[in-house]
């Protein structure tokens, strides 16, 4: 069976191409049905795969599946070629089962839209890109799919590329930053890439952690390897540095923010650092810069969530801030939890996206939610799975969102107790966010009485993936409780032995996270619903963060001052003065001078015969001084 | 040899000619039309029978051919094909009849003339990827100058005469250095077949200035930073067709002298050169790249890519690895495809709208819609991603450069990232956005037509049989490329860099 495992690729791949040639035969209804159909064969596959790798013993279930020989030059020998073990297979089902909903609600979510055939086309080639990044058994192959799903995220960004407005600016430059700041990302990745193979001549995962593991890669190159890695991983998971193109990502139409911005591609950085964990066992150092990294991440996107105004902005804002949880995860070596929190938040952040999406679909596209509030009676089925997406944000206690938190703290608590409370000052604020944003949309009086009067409740294409989902998000806490640990120890051949912590220690981050949650929720409640004497001095005493918050802390400004800026007039000075007068100039001048030269040569030429007997005495005179002296 | 057409080089090499003097003989456009791309047609069918009869892993030439010329002075007329070559002929060889029928379509004034000339510099292109006597490929080699001067100076845009005029002295004066170290070598050597050349070692001293002298040559045509002013004259003012083969294939000549001549003739200079040369290149790559971003004629934003791909070329040759070397053998395909598509593809908008500045467009995904989702695959191929063909070289490249140097192949690959910002900015104000001018109206402009789409379908095609399957290629270079660097002095630094120390103490001792 695993060897079928190329299928897994293959339905995206056709589902793309017949929908790109015949797609203009097609009905609607048949595009999206082919376009979901494929993701969803897919998904069969995955199971199948689960299957198939769960009838092996456990440390049988790595099985590389090789397709053909790619690059083959001298010592460097690269396959197309699979890697079926337990992460790969749970990455896999994560993307096409989330991947299948989205696409279902697309159907309906995108039916009047006039790139119908075009979107479906777009979605499709991502899930393949995405499905050749986690499947990949090398680094060469898993850039593939990484460069892959920057190409589908930045066409799905700028979809509408003739739209412009105050939020985004034109869409097509949020498409292109995007791309852009990816391969910075990129960049690392190719470094990375090219140190291994210096170090180690090969590119194969099973290869290069094979001569890690057996001392062949010094120290200091694993630490090179790893930092640039991580420079990858922070373009593509959206951290600090590299997080400023995912909000301007919401551009893009709803059901690409819950598929790409916030269920699967932005988990591609944790993914990657989770793969080639045994590196970063070799790179102390390196995996402290990312737990630091994700930590402040974490807290910068949560601070900046808290004053948004822009539903979907709140969102994305919540997606920097939970990837930076996964990566302060992988930095402090909780591989599985991180993984395990990878997937409960493709499950409830593609929720949360869906359901804002159901309110734009209800609201006309409004995304504002100063002009939201009471759409609770309008769209309940809307605010019973927004409600269930909310508080496994939020991590309320029982909730998938609260273990998988759960399980990262912990393992930042074992590390470093500095990490760990930035972690949990976070997750305060992640409780109050979540629980503003859900109160201002859907409870109080409506602030803008037209348009909730016309608000109505979405259809059922769009509901019932909001179901699944919002069950789904309930539930799959069930598959890693505490203690018992079923993922990870499932995931443990690719990620390593899961760290057994103190039972007191592990009690203790419990109640802590318990607590906090519980807090977060309250004082949402007493700033947004009850507006209580406290909520407001608190308010106010805080009001002078308001404007580096708004600002989202100056990044963009930052960077546009101090790189984007430069970079161009380097290149207009080059275009303007450089180029056409110093280089050029220096081309021309040479064939002037030539010219000149050649101007006095015809003047020697002059035809007397004086001017010639001077010239040969001169000559004559030459080579008497040549030969006698010299 | 189990397959074999006598004179198979031969009949390849002037066929074109022959094709250019019927193409003057006859009366009337659409006979000429005919002509022209039948028989470069039928030059790149027969170019194919190279890949039937190839000896897969015999790294020496092939398909040779011996005659004497001028015996009194060792001339000989020597063509081969080994695995450096053979892409290089049938890159010139597939681009020639899409240029052609680019021209069919579009040029009416002096249209015999126009395609005659075309023929003329197919002859003389092929004839610098085949010629094995270093007179031979000079003389082929300068040939080229001749059709092209006339293709800019006849048929190009306004400043033409003054494009013209410095494409031609500039590559001239390069040239006329290299003939003196022709002489030079013949001098030393008492040949001027490169196969025996080869054998015979050169002086510290004789390898420096020939070494400089070649080099100076190459250097323009390829062109390696600083040397690169003429390029963007020359692709601005010169018709599509031009461009396509300008930038296709005779900047490879250069890259492929360098290659060809410079590494097995002068191995010690080159060895001592190669920073030198690497510093200029991975200058290229950043100058050229950043001097696209800020081009406001499309033309001249892919010429100066072109110096920033180019640079990538360069670099991987003086690393002097198997896999910079091969990735460098595949790059200068992956170049001529990929340009040669940008430019056909500018060369279409500009039929249509006879504007080429950036600032005319903007938000024609709508109006042509299938145009616009074509031109961001040949700019996504440029841009080197993966899955297509530009990656895979430059892959190779750099893999390679950074066994050799880490630090050139870091800048090179920040290249990389510049790439992807100028072409996606030239995406961006030609395709996205609204329509701004009425002329790019939907209804008034007209998308690609299926004939226009065929000229550019054989390149798609390559890019993804290439970024899917290089080793169909690869096969056939490696092993060329190994026996090139077998011979080198230098190379032992870095062939294998896995087990370097290991084996090091055993490859010296060869």
């Amino acid at each position: 069976m695993i060897q079928f495992a190329w299928l897994l690729l293959a339905f995206p791949a056709a589902g793309a191409l017949i929908n790109l040639f015949f797609g203009r035969r097609l009905s609607k209804n048949a595009i999206g049905a082919i376009a979901s159909g494929a993701v969803i064969g897919a998904f069969a596959v995955a199971v199948m795969l689960l299957v198939a790798l769960l009838g092996l013993p456990a440390e049988e279930r790595a099985v590389t599946v090789t397709l053909w020989q790619w690059i083959t030059v001298g010592t460097l020998d690269i396959k197309a070629a699979l890697l079926i073990d337990p992460l790969s297979v749970v990455m896999a089902l994560v993307v096409t089962g989330v991947g299948g909903l989205i696409h279902v609600y697309a159907i309906s979510y995108m039916h009047d839209d006039a790139m119908f055939q075009r979107f479906f086309v777009y979605l499709n080639f991502f899930i393949f890109s995405m499905l050749i990044l986690v499947l990949s058994d090398s680094f060469a192959g898993m850039f593939v799919g990484w460069e892959g799903v920057g190409l589908a995220s930045y066409l799905l960004i700028g979809f509408w590329f003739d739209r412009k407005d105050d939020l985004y600016g034109w869409y097509a430059d949020a498409g292109k930053k995007a791309f852009i700041v990816n391969r910075i990302g990129d960049f690392g990745m190719l470094v990375a890439m090219m140190a291994i193979w210096a170090a180690l001549g090969t590119l194969t995962f099973h290869d290069v952690f094979a001569q890690a593991e057996a001392g062949m890669l010094a120290a200091g190159t694993a630490t090179l390897i790893c930092l640039m890695l991580l420079l990858g991983a922070t373009g593509k998971s959206a951290q600090i540095p590299l997080f400023v193109w995912l909000p301007d990502a919401m551009a893009g139409p709803t059901p690409v923010s819950a598929l790409i911005h916030a269920a699967t591609m932005v988990t591609a950085g944790i993914y990657m650092i989770a793969r080639t964990q045994p590196l970063w066992h070799l790179a102390p150092d390196a995996s402290t810069v990312a737990a630091w990294i994700g930590a402040l991440t974490a807290l910068m996107a949560a601070s900046v969530a808290l004053v948004q105004t822009d539903l979907k902005k709140v969102l994305a804002y919540s997606t920097v801030s939970q990837l930076g949880y996964m990566m302060l995860g992988v930095g402090v070596a909780a591989y599985g939890a991180s993984i395990f929190h990878l997937l409960t938040h493709a499950v409830f952040k593609a929720l949360l996206f869906l359901a804002a999406g159901s309110v734009m679909h209800g609201l006309h596209g409004e995304t504002d939610m100063r002009k939201m509030g009471g759409l609770k009676a309008k769209m309940p089925a809307t605010y019973w799975t927004f409600l269930a997406g909310t508080i496994a944000l939020a991590g309320i206690p029982l909730t998938s969102g609260f273990l998988s938190k759960d399980g990262i703290l912990l393992g930042a608590l074992v590390h470093s107790p500095v990490l760990y409370v930035v972690g949990l000052f976070t997750a305060l604020l992640t409780a109050i966010y979540a629980f503003r944003m859900f109160f201002l949309v859907f409870h109080g009086e409506p602030r803008d009485k037209k348009l909730i009067d016309h608000a109505h409740e979405s259809p059922r294409l769009i509901t019932w993936p909001l179901w699944i989902l919002a069950g789904l998000s309930l539930v799959d806490s069930l598959l890693n409780l505490p203690f018992i640990l079923t993922l990870e120890k499932f995931l443990e051949p690719a990620l390593g032995a899961h760290e057994e912590p103190a039972l007191t220690l592990e009690l203790l981050a419990l109640a802590l996270s318990v607590v906090i949650s519980l807090l977060g929720l309250a004082m949402a409640y007493g700033l947004y619903m009850r507006r209580d004497g406290w909520a407001q001095n608190l308010k106010k005493s805080l009001s002078f963060m308001q404007g580096p918050l708004e600002n989202k802390w100056y990044f963009d400004e930052v960077y546009n001052t101090a790189v984007v800026n430069p970079l161009k007039a380097i290149g207009g000075w080059f275009t303007s003065f450089f180029d056409p007068r110093v280089i050029d100039g220096a081309v021309n001048g040479v064939a002037h001078g030539t010219s000149r030269l050649g101007e006095y040569a015809r003047r020697l030429q002059n035809g007397y015969v004086p001017t010639y007997a001077l010239s040969i005495l001169v000559g004559v005179a030459a080579v008497v001084v040549y030969f006698l002296f010299i | 040899m189990q397959f074999s057409v006598p004179y198979l080089l031969s009949i390849i090499t002037f066929l074109p000619l022959l094709g250019a003097a019927a193409v003057l003989l006859l009366k009337g456009d659409g006979p000429r039309r005919a002509m022209a791309l039948g028989v470069s047609t039928v030059t790149f069918l027969l170019s194919l029978l190279l890949l039937v009869g190839w000896q897969d892993g015999n790294a020496g030439m092939q398909f040779e051919e011996m005659a004497p010329w001028l015996p009194a002075v060792g001339l000989t007329y020597h063509l081969g094909v080994d695995g450096i070559s053979l892409f290089l002929v049938l890159l010139t060889t597939l681009l020639s009849p899409i240029a052609i029928a680019f021209s069919n379509r579009f040029v009416h004034n002096k249209l015999g003339a126009f395609l005659a000339l075309m023929l003329v510099l197919e002859t003389a292109m092929i004839g610098t990827f085949l010629a094995l006597d270093l007179i031979l490929f000079f003389v082929f080699f300068e040939f080229s100058l001749i059709p092209m001067y006339f293709l800019i100076g006849e048929w190009g845009s306004q400043n033409r005469v003054y494009a013209a005029l410095k494409f031609f002295l500039y590559t001239f004066a390069g040239s006329a250095v290299m003939l003196i170290a022709i002489l030079v070598v013949y001098a030393n050597t008492g040949t001027f077949d490169l196969m025996q050349i080869q054998n015979v070692p050169l002086s510290s001293n004789v390898q420096m200035w020939a070494f400089l002298a070649f080099t100076l040559a190459f250097a323009i045509k390829v062109p390696l930073f600083p040397f690169h002013t003429w390029l963007p004259d020359a692709h601005v003012q010169a018709p599509t067709a031009g461009s396509i083969i300008l930038a296709g294939v005779l900047l490879k000549m250069g890259s492929y002298g360098y290659l060809r001549f410079n590494i097995p003739l002068f191995p010690e200079a080159a060895a001592t050169f190669a920073p030198w040369i690497a510093t200029l290149a991975v200058i290229g790559i950043i100058y050229g790249a950043l001097t696209a971003l800020t081009q406001k004629d499309m033309k001249s934003l892919v010429a100066y890519s072109s110096v920033a791909h180019m640079g990538f070329v360069m670099l991987g040759l003086v690393a002097l690895n198997q896999q910079s070397v091969s990735g460098s053998v595949l790059q200068m395909v992956n170049h001529g495809v990929s340009t040669g598509a940008l430019f056909l593809m500018v060369g279409l908008l500009y039929e249509r709208r006879h504007t080429r500045l950036l600032e005319d467009f903007g938000g024609l995904w709508k109006s042509i819609p299938v145009y616009s989702f074509l031109f961001l695959v040949v700019a996504m191929s440029s841009a080197g991603l993966p899955g297509l063909n530009g990656f895979v070289g430059e892959f190779a490249i750099l893999l390679g450069a950074y066994t050799w140097n880490p630090l050139f192949a870091v800048i090179g690959a920040a290249g990389v990232i510049l790439a992807a910002w100028y072409l996606l900015t030239a995406f961006r104000k030609m395709a996205q956005g609204k329509i701004t001018k009425p002329e790019n109206e939907v209804g008034r402009i007209q998308d690609i037509r299926p004939v226009e789409f065929l000229m550019v379908l054989p390149l798609l095609l390559l890019f993804l049989i290439i970024g899917l399957f290089p080793n169909l290629f690869f096969d056939k270079i490696n092993p060329s490329v190994t026996a090139l660097l077998e011979n080198q002095p230098a190379v032992t630094r870095s062939l294998e860099p896995v087990a370097l120390d290991s084996i090091a103490g055993e490859d010296l001792s060869k």
